[in-house]
């Protein structure tokens, strides 16, 4: 086997470039100055919006890079626009954060764009190596990230659960990508994709597919692979459980839409209902345990194990309108779950107190704007029509019903419905409730607000014109 | 007849019997007059200081993770110094980039200070005469990195 | 003459097996993460047994990644005990329980 590479590679895989070639700038900026965190907030959020920049430029076009082992534009490109909003929100909601909390170490921004780097590896990997290597890549940053408070009990303990289950499932999926290679002599995805048909029925093929589902299920926190999901996301600092809960699972979507094209899903009728009873008990699961939550952060944990269901319905679905709508939830739920951490990391204390419905009782009357975007995040998650959450359950459901799931669209629309409860309970708590005799202190960051503005921006204008996102992904199926 | 691994099967017998045997005739010969200063700690005919199992300084533990993840990184060096003659150049430039990501990790940490040793006050440890030496408590300081 | 591949993929998969009940019923986490080792180190037999069997070498560079990638896992895993252990002084499992489980 030889693999031609050229320099040129490196200029394909753009946006991979810029973050990796940023990261390592980074890491050396914090260790030349003495005040490198102030500098790499900067450089971090440079980086970002570079990647973002080269990768929206080369959207239209698309071909294979490094012998065919990693996809550029496109597909690829899409992924890495979204990881790389994600990223850079995180940068504008994290500082203000890091200071109150007394963890503003530089090192948090090359973490995060190592993070990014490995995901749009993921999104972009036509080869199960470079797959394991982004997702190893993201992985081990995550886990640094949740623990990055390292003199907080909470902190260091959801960086060793998620550390301990997340090595765990990788071994999981590492089996099964072994079982796939020795069934079909081969790590590169269209080639397995190709010879998928011939193997269908083929026991230690059909092993291997579902441990890698398992590994994949893990990374998104589908139920029954959910337990890490809450403590971790508790227990991370708040604006890393956002940029976890978002950027993470889009990374693992990408995969998922990567390796189990419907050439593969298709023929695994087994497989895709395993998934499908997956998706509709996580959905069950994930907003009947929210709604008994008392802080709104792990009540947002149960909520994305929610969110993670009804993303695999598009999944399930197997088909163009289901992934369309997989991607454009993905942009969708990034913005509005970043905003809702974000806004829990503003009127957060130092002292990781201020997390419950309670705490938030009248908040409107002291922070009218914050309340706003927060009630704004919460009916997008709702998903109430016009805002970006609704047309994102749409497509999805829409494509389950084309391809014969309906029960499975009937649970999510049932479930959404229950969801609606302890999203709205919020709303109410801010704009219905007399606030409570102890005044809190919420966090002013200018840099906060301008993210949380651009997040609602965003969330609106998806709502209002979902097709300008679905124009350029129904190019990709 | 024997296959391959009947053979190695049977090599692995002779082995374990071999020692057996050795070890066993040993006992039967030997005299047998344990005393104290026969059952301490062998350090090379020296007195022995401290018992073999000993707490070690967590610092030995910051370096042995830097050295792993160094160490290990090694293992692409072996693979592509077979074949870079054939691949030119361009395998030596990529080496080279490689290396130069993982020097930048090494600056890190030096600059960092993770390398520095910084040792603690010396601990005089208490010697009792025949059974080596009980350690001393570690305070929190020493504990911690 | 050699060794037939069902017998090394046997071997890998009991070793995958003590692996997973390791980290499912130890309680030292230390151990655990010993024990997520052998896991991974059986699917390097894995690939290694596949890869000799289908005369293909990709199998055996995907083993050298996941053995890098093992070592930077090793590193921080036990950077985060040690960090644990500061806040704590325990490496049990079941004593680490801030959070629900």
């Amino acid at each position: 086997m030889n693999i031609p590479v050229t320099p040129g590679d490196l200029l394909a895989i753009g946006p991979i470039s810029v973050m990796f070639a940023g990261a390592l700038v980074v890491l050396l900026a914090e260790s030349i100055f003495r005040n490198g965190e102030a500098w790499n907030r900067w450089l971090a959020l440079a980086g970002f919006l570079a990647a973002g920049t080269v990768a929206f430029l080369n959207t239209g076009w698309s071909g294979v890079a490094f012998g065919g082992t990693v996809a550029t534009g496109g597909f690829a490109n899409y992924c890495a626009i979204v990881y790389a909003s994600a990223g850079a929100l995180s940068v504008l909601l994290s500082t203000d954060y890091l200071r109150k909390t007394g963890i503003a170490f530089g090192e948090y921004y090359a973490l995060l764009m190592i993070a990014v780097l490995g995901m749009m590896l993921m999104g972009a990997a036509l080869d199960l190596v470079v797959f394991f290597l982004g997702l190893e890549t993201m992985s081990i940053a995550f886990y640094v990230l949740a623990a990055f408070a390292r003199s907080q009990g909470t902190s260091n303990e959801s960086g060793l659960k998620y550390f301990l289950l997340g090595a765990f499932a990788t071994g999981f999926l590492l089996y099964g990508i072994a079982l796939v290679y020795g069934t079909t002599g081969t790590t590169s995805i269209p080639l397995i994709r190709d010879k998928a048909p011939s193997l269908i029925g083929t026991p230690v093929f059909t092993i291997g597919l579902a441990l890698i589902l398992i590994g994949l299920l893990f990374k998104i926190a589908a139920v029954p692979f959910h337990m890490w999901a809450p403590d971790v996301y508790e227990g991370a600092p708040t604006p890393v459980s956002g940029f976890m809960a978002t950027g993470g699972k889009a990374a693992a979507f990408a995969a998922f839409l990567v390796l189990f094209r419907p050439e593969v899903l298709g023929g695994e009728k087994g497989l895709r209902d395993v998934i499908a009873v997956v998706a509709a008990a996580s959905m069950i699961f994930g907003n009947v345990v929210a709604i008994a939550q008392s802080s709104i952060k792990r009540m947002l944990a149960y909520s994305s194990i929610a969110h993670a269901g009804y993303i695999l319905v598009g999944v399930v679905a197997a088909n163009a309108t289901g992934a369309n709508g997989v991607l454009f939830y993905l942009m969708a739920y990034t913005v509005m779950n970043i905003g809702a951490f974000g806004v829990l990391a503003m009127v957060e204390n130092g002292a990781g107190e201020n997390l419950h419905f309670e705490d938030y009782a009248g908040l409107s009357a002291q922070a009218p704007v914050l309340s706003l975007m927060m009630a704004l995040f919460m009916f997008s998650l709702a998903g109430v029509p016009p805002f970006a959450g609704f047309f994102g359950k749409y497509y999805v459901f829409a494509g389950a019903i084309q391809a014969g799931y309906t029960w499975l669209a009937i649970v999510g629309v049932l479930m959404s419905v229950v969801s609606a409860y302890y999203y709205l309970r919020l709303v109410v708590m801010m704009y219905f409730t007399a606030a409570s005799a102890s005044p809190r202190r919420v966090g002013k960051s200018s840099a906060g607000l301008l993210a949380l503005g651009i997040a609602v921006a965003a969330l609106v204008y998806l709502g209002l014109f979902p097709s300008t996102i679905i124009d350029v992904t129904s190019r990709f199926f | 007849m024997l296959t391959e691994f009947g053979r190695v099967f049977l090599f692995i017998l002779i082995g374990i019997v071999f020692v057996a045997i050795g070890l066993v005739v040993a006992w039967l010969l030997r005299p047998h007059r344990p005393y104290p200063s026969k059952r301490t700690t062998y350090e090379c005919g020296e007195t022995p200081v401290g018992d073999t199992r000993m707490r070690f300084n967590v610092r030995f533990y910051v370096i042995a993770l830097i050295f792993i993840v160094f160490d290990v990184e090694v293992v692409f060096l072996f693979p592509w110094a077979l074949v870079y003659l054939s691949l030119g150049w361009f395998a030596f430039f990529e080496m080279i980039a490689f290396l130069t990501i993982l020097f930048a990790g090494y600056a890190y940490v030096w600059r960092k200070g993770d390398l520095e040793w910084d040792r603690p006050a010396p601990r005089i440890p208490r010697y009792e005469r025949g059974v080596g030496v009980r350690e001393a408590r570690l305070t929190e300081d020493e504990i911690a990195v | 003459m050699s060794v037939p591949l069902p017998y090394y993929l046997g071997l890998s998969a009991v070793l995958f097996a003590i692996g997973v009940i390791g980290v499912l019923t130890r309680r030292n986490v230390i151990v655990v993460f010993m024990s997520i080792e052998l896991m991974l180190n059986s699917v390097n037999l894995t690939l290694v047994a596949y890869s000799s069997f289908l005369g293909d070498v990709s199998g055996q560079a995907l083993v050298f990644f996941v053995m890098a990638v093992a070592a930077a896992e090793a590193a921080v895993g036990l950077a985060l005990v040690i960090a644990l252990f500061r806040n704590k002084q325990t490496v049990n499992i079941d004593q680490i329980n801030i959070l629900k489980w």
